[in-house]
């Protein structure tokens, strides 16, 4: 295998105590993904879906194993190496969206930059070039309020790509939208990934969003039951 | 990031309203109070300096032991070299000899028989000399109330209340009954000239005010007084100043053994006034104390319910890539400018009441109808630059507090729960 890889996980383990039992959440998972995949991680609730996206996004860590995520071996990092990792190099999306309420568009897609102490005339132009690849720059001085459901998740898109991460995290994005919203989010996230070589990570059980991904892996009681290349022809 | 923040305060008013208007209260309660005792000490230290002991007085050693029964039989011969000299050695300072002086008074029916008595207590000062304030120290033009301020020999101010008591007005005779500073009993007539209010219980009871030649003839103290007052030129007293002159004018009679060899104290030790003074420099502290603990624990609670609100945005936040150091400290941050605005309004409105009471004062002489302390019974509040200040210390702390104590929830926040937690 070469160094190409983005994220690898190995003999990856994540148990929750229960009383006497432990629950195993993810039970051995070893899957290697690559930069500029668009990855779905599919399987019904409780299948390990977003424990895995949340040890993937630094947002745990694995009781087991290895998840090296970026060249950074999740396990060992700290808080505030979590923090860094995510805040310079994984985007974030929700199913809630998740908008500050207070803040207009242009200053929600802006919030990540300011964390990373970005220059103000650089950040006008990263925002509004995020705005433009959702289609939103009419949008800026919009509160979340005044948009609708598949404004506000492109939004929260332009807040994820905003900073150029490598991995974008995406936990059900389409769960809260309507298919004709869901299609358009999704050809999004399609365009982005083809245009700006981001990879892509999905947990979702939305058959709506199976149809774009090139790549499947299926979780069942947290192993993974299938890890699947969708070739263009079947899509 | 301050931009961002600020715009996020200025925009939730659930987050800033209440916290900036429980900041508000309190700061401007803070600040009323702070310069109401400001006023009351100031007070204090002018009617004890005005009506008492100056802000520094020169008696002699026998005098100043038994100084609160005015015994003129101990007091300073030979006072015009002595004033002399203060005046060279001080000239920052204005000196005016006094004479306090007991005794009864007589008022004659038209028959030049008794008619009524009552016992005195009176002060002669310089009221004639060009250059002498005691009319502006002793407010006497404004406290008249009837007739008018002596302006030749052997006429008397006598306080309102006592005049009405005693049924004179002016015009009519009035014979002090004293003895001389050489213990000789001695009558003196008098007219009334007018009548007056000082607004200070201990005196409107039974004072009388005469000028001190008067008094010197009478009671055979040529040249002497009981007391030279020294005032700063501009009225303010000013403590560090005063002892230091105190110290050196001692310095000079420190190995003196005669008992009328000149001493000199300074106001707060010759009034009383250094244990009210330090018990109202208390008082302020446990105020200030009292605000910032109580604002803090409101804003304590305000803090938690904002936390549960934005329960949302601070996952949100955590999950972009804050650290929860950042956001504990952008928390504390928003709290510093909640404090800051929250204490310049309460600043603003608490100077309102402070300006009206320093002008206009607050009358509740009937309060203090019976004390014998010199103290006015109209309260006035004095604002310093102090007072400008004040009200930032429990603003700014109680917001910071209570905020770092309802921020410590930050920490308690699993990142492995975000997707969970807002996704619910």
């Amino acid at each position: 295998m070469s160094n190409s890889f983005l994220i690898r996980t190995e003999k990856l383990y994540k148990k929750y105590p229960m009383g006497p039992t432990v629950l195993v959440a993810l039970d051995n998972i070893n899957i290697t993904i690559n930069k500029g995949e668009f990855v779905g991680l599919v399987g019904p609730s409780g299948s390990g879906k977003t424990t895995l996206l949340n040890i993937i996004g630094s947002l745990d860590s694995p009781t087991e194993g290895s998840a090296e995520v970026l060249g950074n071996k999740i396990e060992t990092l700290s808080h505030q190496d979590a923090a860094k990792l995510r805040n310079n190099h994984i985007g974030f999306i929700f199913q809630t969206f998740n908008l500050l309420p207070v803040y207009t568009v242009y200053e929600n897609v802006e919030f990540p930059l300011l964390l990373q102490d970005i220059p103000p005339a650089k950040r006008i132009e990263l925002v509004m070039q995020a705005l433009e690849w959702v289609g939103l720059a009419d949008r800026k001085d919009s509160k979340p309020s005044q948009l609708s459901g598949g404004q506000s998740q492109r939004v929260a898109i332009a807040r994820a790509v905003v900073k150029k991460p490598e991995l974008i995290l995406a936990d059900e994005p389409t769960a809260n939208l309507d298919a004709k919203n869901s299609h358009n989010i999704m050809e999004t996230m399609v365009k982005l990934n083809e245009e700006l070589d981001t990879t892509f990570i999905f947990a979702t059980h939305d058959e709506k969003v199976m149809k774009y991904l090139k790549r499947k892996i299926t979780l069942n009681d947290g192993y993974v039951q299938r890890d699947e290349n969708i070739s263009l022809n079947n899509q | 990031m301050l931009k961002f923040l600020f715009k996020g305060l200025v925009r939730d008013r659930s987050r800033s309203l209440f916290p900036i208007l429980t900041v508000f209260i309190g700061v401007a309660l803070t600040v009323f109070l702070y310069s109401y005792l400001n006023g009351f000490v100031s007070d204090m230290i002018k009617s004890s300096a005005h009506y008492n002991s100056g802000h520094v007085r020169i008696m002699t050693k026998a005098y100043s032991q038994e100084s609160n029964q005015s015994p003129n039989d101990l007091a300073i011969i030979g006072i015009d070299p002595l004033i002399q000299n203060v005046e060279k050695s001080y000239p920052d300072m204005i000196w005016t000899p006094r004479i306090k002086f007991g005794g009864l008074i007589d008022i004659p029916d038209r028959n030049g028989e008794t008619r009524i008595q009552g016992p005195v207590s009176g002060m002669a000062v310089d009221l004639f000399s060009k250059e002498s304030r005691e009319r502006k120290f002793l407010n006497l033009d404004e406290s008249l109330v009837k007739g008018r301020i002596p302006e030749k020999p052997n006429e008397i101010l006598i306080a309102d209340d006592f005049a009405r008591r005693l049924k004179v007005a002016p015009g009519d005779t009035a014979t002090l009954l004293s003895s001389t500073m050489y213990g000789s009993m001695v009558m003196t007539n008098f007219v009334i000239a007018g009548t007056i209010r000082f607004g200070i219980a201990a005196l409107d009871r039974g004072a009388i005010i005469t000028d001190i030649s008067d008094i010197q003839k009478s009671l055979d103290m040529n040249n002497a007084a009981g007391e030279i007052l020294g005032f700063f030129k501009d009225d303010n007293f000013d403590s560090k100043k005063a002892y230091r002159i105190r110290d050196s004018f001692n310095e000079k009679y420190k190995n003196s053994e005669d008992e009328f060899a000149p001493i000199m104290g300074a106001l707060p030790e010759e009034s009383g006034l250094s244990d009210y003074m330090g018990l109202i420099d208390i008082a302020s502290f446990v105020i200030i104390g009292i605000f910032i603990f109580a604002m803090a624990i409101v804003l304590w609670n305000a803090g938690l319910m904002g936390s549960l609100r934005r329960y949302g945005e601070m996952g949100v936040r955590l999950a972009v890539g804050e650290e929860k150091g950042h956001i504990y400290r952008t928390l504390i941050l928003e709290s510093i400018m909640i404090g800051i605005v929250g204490s310049f309004l309460g600043t603003l409105f608490g100077l309102i009441p402070s300006y009206l009471m320093e002008i206009y004062g607050l009358d509740l002489s009937f309060l203090f109808e019976k004390s014998s302390v010199m103290i006015t019974g109209v309260l006035h509040a004095d604002v310093t630059y102090e007072t400008y200040l004040i009200g930032f210390i429990p603003g700014i702390l109680a917001t910071v507090l209570g905020t770092s104590i309802a921020g410590i929830g930050i920490y308690k926040r699993e990142t492995a729960q975000l997707f969970k937690e807002l996704e619910a």
